[in-house]
C-alpha cells in the first residue's frame, strides 16, 4: 500500500502545483493594473448597461428589469458587431442546423429504448431497433450529432464577437460541418448494423471517427486564424474554454481510436478517460463558454468575478482530466488508480464553485430578467443544474454513495443532468439568441419557445427525479443478499415508465423548437420593426464572404 | 498582455493537462497491466466463441450486463453465485473489454457455469420470459427464424418452454445465436487465481481475496 499513498500523493499534488502555477502565471496580467477589465471586454465602450437578446418580445421590458440606462453603442461599434455576427453566420448555420436535425432523430431513438426497457416484446425482430444498438445511436445521436455539432457552431458564432474581429476562414468551419455530419451518419449506420466497435463513448469505428478528427480540426482552423486578428487586448473566459474544447476533443478520440488501447482491463481505464474527459474536457467547456458570454451580454452587465472564473477554468482542466475512473469503482483495476480519480472528483467543488458563485452573482437581483429573456431562462435553469449535476456527480465517486448507485439508473439519470439539463439547456438558450442574427429573422411565434421551455422543462424533471428514484431503489435491492435479483428489477419498472412519460415531454419539445426552427429559416411570420441588427446588410455580406472566404 | 501569450499560455496548459490526464489513467495502467500473465485456468477464446463475443458486442448486451463480480464488501456478487471478485489478468484474452457498467441485469463473468445449457440460453434468447417471469430483456428474434414445418438436418431447434412453443412451427436458431451462446457458455471464471500472480501485484492490491469457495 506504500506504493499506492504515493502515487496518489503525488499526483494530487502535482495538480494542485499545476493548477497554481497557471493562476499565478495568468494573474500578472489580470489581478494587477487593469484588475477588472477582464470581464468587460465582450462589450462596446459604453454598453454595459444595455440589454441584448434578440429572442425577446420587448426588449424595452428586458430592459426595465435591469434598469434603464444612458448606455449606447457607437455606430462604429454596430457595425462592427454586424460585420462579427455576418462572417459567422454561415458556418454556425450549417453547424447549429445539423445538430438540430441530430437532436430530433436521437430523441426518438432515446425514446424507443426507453420504452423497451419497459415493453420488452415490442419492436423485437429487426437486430437495428435491438435495444443495445438503438440505445447506442441515442448516444452517438446526442452525443456526437447533436451536442458536438451545436458546440462547435455556438462557438464559432461567438469568436468573432470575442475577438472583436470577423471570422477568417469562415468555409474550412463549413467543410468541417460536412465531414462531421457524414461521419455522424456513417457511424449511426455501422452502429445500427452491428459495426459497433465496443466500447461505451467509442463505439463508432475508427475508420468512420476519424471524420471527426478531420471534421473538427477544419472546425478549429477558423479560431485560430481569427486570434491573428483580434481586436482586443484581453481574451475573455469564453475564449479559453472553446481553446482548451478544440484543442482537447481531437487528441482525446485520436488516442481512444488507437488500436489495441481497448483491450484487457487496462482497456476499461482507457474507455473511462475517454468517455469522462468528452464530457469534462469537450461538452463542458462548450457550454461553459456559452453560459460566460450569454449570461453577462444578455444582462448588460460583467461577470461578478473574472478571477474566479479563470480559476474556474484551470481548476476545472487539473481535476476533470482525471476522474475517468469512478466509473470503474470495484472493478478489476489498481486500486491507485480508481482512488487518485476519486479524489479528483471530490476536488470538483473548486470550479464548479467558481461558476455557480459567479453565475448566481451575475444574474441575482435580475430574476425578472430571467422571465422576459427566452435566452436567459434556459442558460440560467442550464447553469443551475451544472453546479447540481456536478456536485452530484463528486458525490457518486465516494464509495459508499457508489455501491448503491453504480451499475443502476441512478448513474443513467445523472447523465442527462449533466448532458441534457446542463448542457443542452445552455444550448438551447443560445440558439434562441444566435439564430435571429444568422437568419436576420425574428423567432415568429413567442408561444412557441414558451411550449418549448415548459415541455422540456416538465418532461425533463419527470424524466430525472423518476429514473433517480427508481435507480436508488434498484441499488438497494441489488445490495440486499435476502433479496432475489429480480427484485431490483420490477422495483425498476414503474420509474422506467415514468421515465417514457417524461421523455415523450421531452421529444414533444424537440418538435416544437425544430419546427419553430424551421420556421425561422424560412422567415415565416410577419417582420417587426424591433430588429435584430440590421437584416439586410447581413444578407450582404453573407453572399460576398461565402465568394471571397 | 500583449501579442499571442495568452494564447500560447492557453495551449501549452491545455496540451500539460491532457499529457496529465493520459499518463496517469492511459499510459499507466497499460505499463502495468499489459506484462500480465492468463491464470493458469482461462483459456484464450476459440474461433466460435470469438465469433459469438462479436455478437454480444453488436447487439450491446453489454449496456446491460457487467463482468466484473466484485469483492464482497461491495455487494453480494459472491452470495448471487456470480463468482469471486475479477482481477485483471483474469481480462488478457479481451480484445476490447467488456467490463460493462449497468446491471439491468445480472452479471455474465459466470453464465457459462451457472448455466452450461445450450438449450437453456437458447430458448432464453427467443423469449427471456419464458424462463425468468418480470424479466425485461429484449426477445431476440431476428437471432432466429420461425418456419412452418420441420427443421433440415444440421439445423439448431429450440425448444421452448410448453407455454411459449407454438404448435407446429419451429424455431431455428442462425448462426449467429449458435456463436453466441457458445461465447456464453463458455463464459467461466471460476478457477483459482495462483498465488504467484496475486503475489506480484500484493503493493497495488490488484487481486483480493480468494472467494473461489464461497462463489460455490
Amino acid at each position: 500500500m506504500e506504493n499506492t499513498g504515493l502515487v496518489l500523493l503525488l499526483a494530487f499534488g502535482l495538480s494542485v502545483l499545476g493548477l497554481m502555477v497557471f493562476i499565478w502565471s495568468m494573474s500578472k496580467g489580470f489581478f494587477g493594473s487593469n484588475s477588472g477589465t477582464g470581464a468587460n471586454v465582450i462589450f462596446g465602450k459604453d454598453e454595459i448597461g444595455l440589454v441584448e437578446d434578440p429572442a425577446v418580445e420587448n426588449t424595452a421590458e428586458l430592459q426595465g428589469d435591469v434598469g434603464e440606462t444612458s448606455a449606447s453603442l457607437s455606430v462604429q461599434e454596430i457595425k462592427d458587431r454586424q460585420m462579427a455576427d455576418a462572417s459567422s453566420a454561415l458556418p454556425a448555420f450549417a453547424w447549429i442546423t445539423g445538430g438540430v436535425v441530430w437532436l430530433v432523430l436521437a430523441s426518438f431513438a432515446g425514446l424507443i429504448s426507453s420504452i423497451k426497457l419497459h415493453q420488452p416484446d415490442w419492436l423485437t425482430d429487426q437486430a437495428w431497433l435491438t435495444f443495445g444498438r438503438l440505445r447506442v445511436m441515442h448516444l452517438t445521436g446526442v452525443g456526437y450529432g447533436w451536442s458536438s455539432m451545436v458546440g462547435i457552431g455556438v462557438a464559432l458564432w461567438m469568436i468573432p464577437r470575442l475577438l472583436k474581429t470577423p471570422l477568417v476562414g469562415a468555409k474550412y468551419a463549413l467543410w468541417g460541418a460536412l465531414f462531421w455530419h457524414v461521419g455522424v451518419i456513417l457511424g449511426e449506420n455501422a452502429i445500427a448494423q452491428g459495426y459497433s466497435a465496443g466500447m461505451e463513448w467509442l463505439e463508432i469505428p475508427w475508420q468512420i471517427g476519424m471524420l471527426f478528427v478531420v471534421g473538427g480540426a477544419l472546425a478549429a482552423v477558423p479560431l485560430f486564424k481569427t486570434f491573428a486578428n483580434r481586436n482586443v487586448d484581453h481574451l475573455y473566459v469564453s475564449v479559453w474554454y472553446i481553446g482548451g474544447a478544440l484543442i482537447w476533443f481531437p487528441i482525446l478520440f485520436f488516442i481512444a481510436n488507437l488500436p489495441g488501447l481497448g483491450s484487457g482491463a487496462q482497456g476499461a481505464a482507457m474507455n473511462w478517460w475517454f468517455g469522462h474527459n468528452v464530457l469534462g474536457l469537450w461538452f463542458t467547456p462548450l457550454a461553459l463558454a456559452t453560459a460566460y458570454y450569454f449570461i453577462p451580454k444578455v444582462l448588460g452587465k460583467p461577470i461578478y468575478s473574472y478571477n474566479l472564473s479563470l480559476l474556474g477554468f484551470w481548476s476545472l482542466a487539473f481535476f476533470y482530466s482525471q476522474v475517468g475512473g469512478h466509473h470503474l469503482i470495484g472493478g478489476p483495476l489498481p486500486s491507485w488508480l480508481i482512488t487518485l480519480s476519486i479524489v479528483q472528483s471530490v476536488m470538483m467543488i473548486i470550479p464548479v464553485y467558481a461558476v455557480a458563485v459567479n453565475h448566481h452573482m451575475t444574474v441575482g437581483g435580475n430574476f425578472k430578467a430571467v422571465i422576459h429573456s427566452p435566452t436567459l431562462r434556459f442558460i440560467v435553469l442550464g447553469s443551475m443544474l451544472y453546479v447540481a449535476a456536478s456536485v452530484q456527480g463528486s458525490m457518486e465517486a465516494l464509495r459508499f454513495v457508489n455501491q448503491t448507485t453504480h451499475f443502476t439508473h441512478f448513474t443513467v439519470a445523472h447523465a442527462h443532468l449533466g448532458n441534457y439539463g446542463f448542457f443542452t439547456m445552455i444550448m438551447f438558450g443560445a440558439i434562441y439568441f444566435i439564430m435571429p442574427r444568422v437568419v436576420g429573422w425574428e423567432w415568429p411565434y413567442p408561444w412557441m419557445i414558451s411550449a418549448h421551455f415548459w415541455l422540456v422543462t416538465i418532461g425533463f424533471a419527470i424524466y430525472f427525479i423518476g429514473l433517480s428514484i427508481g435507480g436508488w431503489l434498484q441499488g438497494r435491492d441489488m445490495l440486499d443478499a435476502a433479496k432475489p435479483f429480480m427484485d431490483s428489477v420490477l422495483v425498476t419498472i414503474p420509474y422506467l415508465k415514468a421515465r417514457s412519460v417524461g421523455g415523450s415531454l421531452m421529444v414533444l419539445g424537440h418538435l416544437v423548437f425544430a419546427v419553430h426552427f424551421i420556421l425561422l429559416a424560412l422567415r415565416y411570420g410577419s417582420r417587426k420593426t424591433e430588429v435584430v441588427l440590421a437584416a439586410p446588410f447581413i444578407e450582404k455580406l453573407i453572399k460576398s464572404r461565402v465568394k471571397g472566404a | 498582455m500583449s501579442g499571442l501569450i495568452t494564447e500560447k499560455k492557453i495551449v501549452l496548459g491545455a496540451l500539460v493537462i491532457i499529457t496529465f490526464a493520459t499518463v496517469a489513467l492511459v499510459i499507466l495502467p497499460f505499463v502495468q497491466l499489459k506484462k500480465l500473465e492468463a491464470p493458469e485456468g482461462l483459456k484464450p477464446y476459440t474461433d466460435q466463441q470469438a465469433l459469438g463475443r462479436k455478437v454480444y458486442i453488436a447487439n450491446g448486451c453489454v449496456y446491460c450486463h457487467s463482468q466484473q463480480p466484485r469483492d464482497a464488501n461491495l455487494g453480494p456478487d459472491g452470495k448471487r453465485g456470480w463468482g469471486r471478485p475479477s482481477v485483471a489478468a483474469d481480462y488478457v484474452y479481451d480484445q476490447v473489454h467488456l467490463l460493462g457498467t449497468m446491471r439491468t441485469g445480472p452479471d455474465l463473468f459466470n453464465i457459462g457455469a451457472r448455466q452450461p445449457s445450450a438449450d437453456w440460453h437458447l430458448g432464453h434468447l427467443y423469449q427471456p420470459r419464458g424462463y425468468t417471469p418480470g424479466s425485461i430483456m429484449p426477445a431476440f428474434k431476428f437471432l432466429f427464424v420461425e418456419r412452418k414445418g420441420k427443421a433440415m438436418p444440421g439445423e439448431v431447434v429450440v425448444n421452448l418452454p410448453p407455454a411459449y412453443a407454438k404448435p407446429g412451427v419451429t424455431i431455428i436458431a442462425s448462426q449467429d445465436a449458435v456463436n453466441l451462446v457458445e461465447y456464453l457458455k463458455g463464459m467461466d471464471h471460476t478457477y483459482k487465481i495462483k498465488k504467484t500472480v496475486k503475489e506480484s501485484f500484493d503493493k497495488v492490491s490488484l487481486v483480493t481475496e480468494d472467494h473461489t469457495k464461497e462463489a460455490k
